[in-house]
């Protein structure tokens, strides 16, 4: 099995340059069979990659610790679903799941692209094979997962014990749907380029496949925020990690080009500005691959001490980079611009948009590579964190997030700001209500607590706003109103959920930073501790046995107003004996929308732990509003223009109209 | 893309880093006076663990972070302010230790990259705006007008 998994793999790799040549070959001479390749070509890819994967997932399920990657990463006694979520938790495994879910995404564009422009296709599936040939290349040669070990060792040396979680299930598959789905808005642009023009069809095929990236990033960043909250036991839910900016940027970049990509295939203008965005995107999910997986994060001398990998992927980056940006630089002019409008608009909205999103993502980067520069060209070494982040990226996502709800009420070409306004002033006036209650009203409420309060108050009303406007609330009869309410666009509830989870996120945030509570102290069993209103009484430190871990398990009660007990929470430490690490398993019980976040620190010698507390007001709402986000996406790819061939179905339905209404 | 779990990543690297359990002030190291280990707790925000992997001080397990921590609260109790704290801290650590670069010639791309490209999109973005309406949007002709006037029937 597994040398059937390596075998398909080599198979796979081959596939993929011919993937590569022969279709953009076709598409050069205008030669139909051998555009016609492409599209068996990157199914059978698939297919191949998909047996690939599922060999390496049968040797980790089954414990095979003749290999090499299952013996460093996986232990005969964990338990069998993070033996199977292991095959994606170290390099190997994770860049084969990367390579498969690029050919998955190849393939989807052969099975469903039957009407796109017979050159478009081909263009777009070869540069998908340049993309994957890099890849098979790079695991092949560097990363190979099915290397052998002989003789076999009797146990493997377990997974990282803070990896057996079920976030390990979800977060990377989720992440690298929408990374790796950004590379589909890339190679259309490519293949834009590489043909000189860019018509109708490009844009209705780029916009959803945006969307479904973004959608996966969103869950994926979402997920593992979350599950950084929960694991690493301080409570933080973000921390401006090179890591996590690294998967941050691609989404800021995505989101810009969603917004973009709505203009261009509405109103066809700032198509070259949409092209640059997509091939960027896509190049900052590469830049994100290189960061991680060559070291240079931790140091640039690490980076030199082992740099095959490394530098490997700095030449995928050079070339793919690079290359698209030359062929952008050449043939961009040629490209015709569409479709003018006035700068009040809902184009000029979305322009400013842009420029927001674009200079937060280059505010980012900059950040994140910053340090790596001055200690490459000078002997000092900086660090830039959190607080750099906090001061640069939130001013500049403040205007963004006050004039989201003006751009989907604005017109098309010509908008009437005044009017916009007008209809946003119950929003306005509650968020203004909202503010000033906080300031007055909540106890050690600061000014920016309650500014931020308002804001997220304008956020929400202001996407319910959009549905109440758009339905004709207050205009019509109720009836007509739900009607129409019902009858809306899909795409239209999608930008008014995706608006009102950003406003979710943003009270999520603006609770926890600004109202959260904390205590740190040594608890004795039966002693009782009070946080934000809450009384928590400490049972006692238990012991118990895990499969492949020990632990202390230390109980908490909630006590109610009756002063009897109304709940229990349990955190405890595990200790992982085959890595021999200590893990933080934090107590956690949601209130409502709110967090009692508990986490336990070292025994002391009188036999009291040390115990760390947070109350975290609305802190649910940070993943809520990412979850809601998602529901946008799904709404608006639900939306009858969206879906995929639906321009043959409309045709369909039009002509089947007539006959229906005949009586 | 990042061939790894980019959050999971993160955990492993901070998980490599203090394989303790994660507990950063431990109540010994606290000041009695609230207001001046509020002001600890700040300052220790802005400190970088310099063993750790982008942590601050007040994050992280490390026993160098902890010594950090409690050299932070040394010099507020010795009456020192703030920004003396900080000076004392970076003399003796270097620049590294701040998670906040200072604002100075050689951070100055890194602090102006936001401004600038703000404005320049800015700029740019009028600029286009501008020349295209004028070359685009041309008001009818006198002729064009009264040919439009003809077909209209006025």
């Amino acid at each position: 099995m597994v040398e059937t998994g390596h075998f398909a793999l080599v198979l796979a790799f081959a596939l993929s340059l011919v993937q590569t040549v022969v279709p953009l070959l076709g598409a050069r001479l205008n030669n139909q069979r051998l555009m016609a390749v492409g599209g068996p070509v990157a199914v059978t890819g698939f297919a191949l990659t998909a047996l690939s994967f599922a060999a390496l997932a049968s040797a980790y399920a089954s414990s095979d610790f003749s290999v090499a990657s299952v013996w460093e990463n996986s232990h005969s006694l964990q338990p069998l679903i993070y033996k199977i979520t292991g095959t994606w938790g170290n390099h190997e495994g994770s860049m084969l799941l990367w390579v498969l879910i690029l050919t998955f995404f190849g393939a989807l564009v052969a099975a469903f692209g039957s009407n796109l422009p017979a050159t478009l296709r081909a263009n777009v599936l070869a540069v998908q094979g340049a993309i994957g040939a890099a890849f098979f290349l790079f695991i092949l040669a560097t990363s190979n997962p099915f290397i052998r070990l002989n003789p076999a060792p009797i146990e493997g040396r377990d997974l990282n014990p803070i990896l057996q979680d079920l976030g390990l299930a979800i977060h990377p598959p989720f992440l690298y749907l929408g990374y790796v789905g950004f590379s589909i808005c890339f190679s259309f642009s490519v293949a834009a380029l590489i043909e000189g023009r860019i018509d109708a069809s490009w844009a209705r095929w780029v916009r959803p496949w945006t969307l479904v990236a973004w959608m996966f990033l969103t869950g994926g960043i979402a997920m593992g925020s979350y599950w950084a909250y929960y694991e690493l036991g301080w409570g933080g839910f973000w921390f401006w990690d090179p890591v996590e900016n690294a998967s941050f940027m691609p989404w800021l970049a995505g989101t810009a080009l969603l917004h973009s990509a709505i203009v261009m295939e509405k109103r066809s203008a700032l198509k070259i500005w949409t092209l640059l965005l997509a091939i960027l995107t896509f190049s900052l999910s590469l830049l994100g691959t290189f960061l991680v997986r060559s070291g240079v994060l931790t140091s640039v001398h690490a980076f030199a001490t082992d740099p095959t990998r490394g530098v490997f992927i700095l030449c995928i980056l050079t070339l793919f980079i690079g290359g698209s940006l030359a062929l952008f630089a050449l043939r961009a002019s040629r490209l015709t611009t569409g479709g003018l409008f006035h700068p009040i608009s809902r184009e000029g909205a979305l322009v400013l948009n842009n420029l927001f999103l674009t200079t937060a993502t280059a505010t980012v980067l900059v950040g994140t590579l910053y340090p790596l520069a001055v200690e490459a060209f000078s002997a000092d070494k900086i660090s830039v964190g959190a607080p750099f982040f906090n001061l640069t990226f939130g001013p500049l996502m403040v205007p963004l997030l006050l004039v989201v709800p003006f751009g989907p009420l604005l017109a098309w070409k010509r908008g009437d700001v005044f009017a916009v306004a007008q209809r946003l002033m119950v929003a306005f006036a509650a968020a203004l209500l909202a503010t000033l209650v906080t300031a007055l009203f909540l106890d050690g409420a600061s000014v920016f607590a309650a500014l931020g309060v308002g804001l997220a108050v304008w956020l929400i009303l202001g996407a319910l706003t959009d549905l109440a406007v758009k339905s004709g609330f207050r205009t019509v009869a109720t009836g007509v109103m739900v009607r129409r309410l019902l009858g809306l666009p899909r795409s239209v509830f999608g930008t008014a959920f995706a608006h009102l989870g950003l406003g979710l996120t943003t009270l999520g945030i603006v609770g926890t930073l600004c109202f959260g509570t904390e205590k740190i102290l040594s608890m004795h069993a039966g002693e009782t501790v009070e946080l934000s209103g809450h009384t928590l009484r400490f049972v006692g430190l238990y012991p118990a046995q895990g499969p492949n871990y020990a632990e202390d398990r230390g109980r908490f009660e909630l006590i109610g107003v009756s002063g009897s007990p109304v709940g229990e929470i349990s955190s405890a430490k595990r200790f992982y004996p085959v890595r021999q690490m200590t893990t933080t398993e934090s107590g956690i019980r949601t209130i409502g929308f709110s967090q009692l976040y508990i986490s336990l620190g070292d025994e002391g010698k009188d036999g009291s732990v040390v115990v760390r507390l947070w109350w975290k007001p609305l802190v649910t709402l940070i993943w809520g509003g990412g979850l809601m986000m998602m529901a946008g996406a799904a709404m608006s790819l639900m939306d009858r223009r969206l879906r995929v061939g639906a321009p043959s179905r409309r045709r369909k339905q039009a002509s089947a109209l007539p006959s229906a209404t005949l009586p | 893309m990042n061939a790894r779990l980019s959050l999971a990543s993160i955990i492993l690297l901070l998980a490599l880093f203090f394989a303790g359990t994660a507990l950063a002030v431990k109540p010994d190291e606290m000041l009695p006076d609230p207001a001046l280990e509020a002001r600890a707790r700040a300052l220790s925000e802005g400190l970088r663990c310099m063993v750790c992997q982008n942590q601050s001080i007040d994050e992280s397990d490390a026993d160098l972070a902890r010594d950090l921590r409690v050299l932070v609260r040394q010099r507020l109790v010795a009456g020192d302010t703030d920004q003396q704290v900080m000076d004392y801290v970076v003399s003796r650590y270097g620049e590294f230790v701040l998670l906040k670069p200072r604002f100075d010639l050689r951070n100055a791309l890194l602090w102006g990259t936001p401004v600038l490209l703000l404005l320049v999109g800015g700029v740019f973005i009028v600029l286009t705006a501008r020349s295209r309406r004028s070359t685009a949007t041309n008001a009818l002709t006198t002729e064009e007008q009264a040919a439009l006037d003809k077909i209209l029937g006025n």
